[in-house]
């Protein structure tokens, strides 16, 4: 097919051109989402699975990197990797709810449903909402429930 | 690969060369991971993650580790679609665009099978003392 079609067709605007709307940017979110899930989201998976599989000393350095360190005289490494960790965790909370709601619209557009422009940018701005309260709520349930031990 | 009409050269093809192939294995998959990260999500919440002991008595039961397996399954399958889209989008000249598309099998492929591989250790590890070191 390519290279032998009528070549007069009318080409596609530049991006820059387009007005931004939710769609769009529901639309690259669920790209930049999964691909930070796909790779540091699974990576980071695998680095807790092996830990977890590998003993309590293993187990204890992975959370003393990403989450806590407990000794009284924490690395300056450490204490760089503690808030670094959280950040990601944070990261990749927003990611997986931004995935999960955008691929249920996915779902719902697979249907043939949900395209008039109205109902189209009511689902994708509800999508990015709610990625956003559910990661609040998540981490705010979280950090209670740590500083209640 | 049809006749030579426009229509016939593209029939059952679509722009990557293989169809619904891609498009329906991406849903089956997205419907796997819905159920099973919805479940590891819920367990992350209500476990003691710092503590190894309880988190390693949770992950060692056999409905836990199978469910950790078919999770990893239905991830590792599911980023590796995504992750081809994504090299087929914006890697560019053939040559690089196989390098990529190696690289991410080597990903998927290895860390799926490092990851079940932790798993079953995990299951099959005999009780306490004896968990074998070094992964």
């Amino acid at each position: 097919m390519a290279g032998n079609e009528p070549s007069a067709r009318p080409r596609s605007p530049h991006m820059q051109v387009y007005k931004w709307g939710p769609h769009m940017a529901v639309s690259i979110l669920h790209r930049v989402s999964g691909d930070g899930l796909a790779i540091v989201g699974a990576g980071m998976f695998l680095w807790w699975l092996g830990a977890l599989a590998a003993g309590p000393d293993a187990y204890a350095a992975f959370v003393a990197c990403v989450w806590h360190d407990p000794s009284p005289e924490i690395s300056a490494l450490h204490q760089v990797t503690n808030i670094l960790g959280k950040v990601v965790l944070i990261g990749l909370t927003w990611a997986f709810f931004q995935h999960l709601f955008s691929g249920l619209r996915h779902f719902v557009l697979d249907t043939g449903a949900g395209y008039e422009l109205k109902t189209n940018k009511l689902w994708s701005t509800l999508v990015m909402v709610g990625a956003v309260l559910a990661t609040a709520a998540t981490w705010l349930y979280i950090f209670k429930e740590a500083l209640n031990g | 690969m049809g006749n030579g009409t426009h229509l016939g050269k593209v029939r059952g093809l679509g722009s990557s060369g293989h169809g619904s192939q891609h498009w329906l294995q991406q849903r089956l998959t997205a419907l796997g991971n819905l159920l099973l990260v919805g479940f590891l999500f819920v367990s992350f919440l209500r476990l003691p993650m710092t503590d190894h002991g309880a988190v390693l008595r949770w992950a060692s039961n056999p409905s836990v580790a199978l469910a950790l397996i078919l999770m990893v399954v239905s991830v590792f399958w599911h980023l590796r679609l995504g992750l081809t889209v994504l090299i087929e989008d914006y890697v560019n000249g053939e040559a690089t665009r196989l390098l990529a598309l190696v690289l991410l099998n080597f990903y998927a492929i290895g860390g799926a099978a490092y990851g079940i591989f932790a798993i079953v250790r995990i299951a099959l590890a005999p009780a306490t003392g004896l968990a074998p070191g070094g992964m």
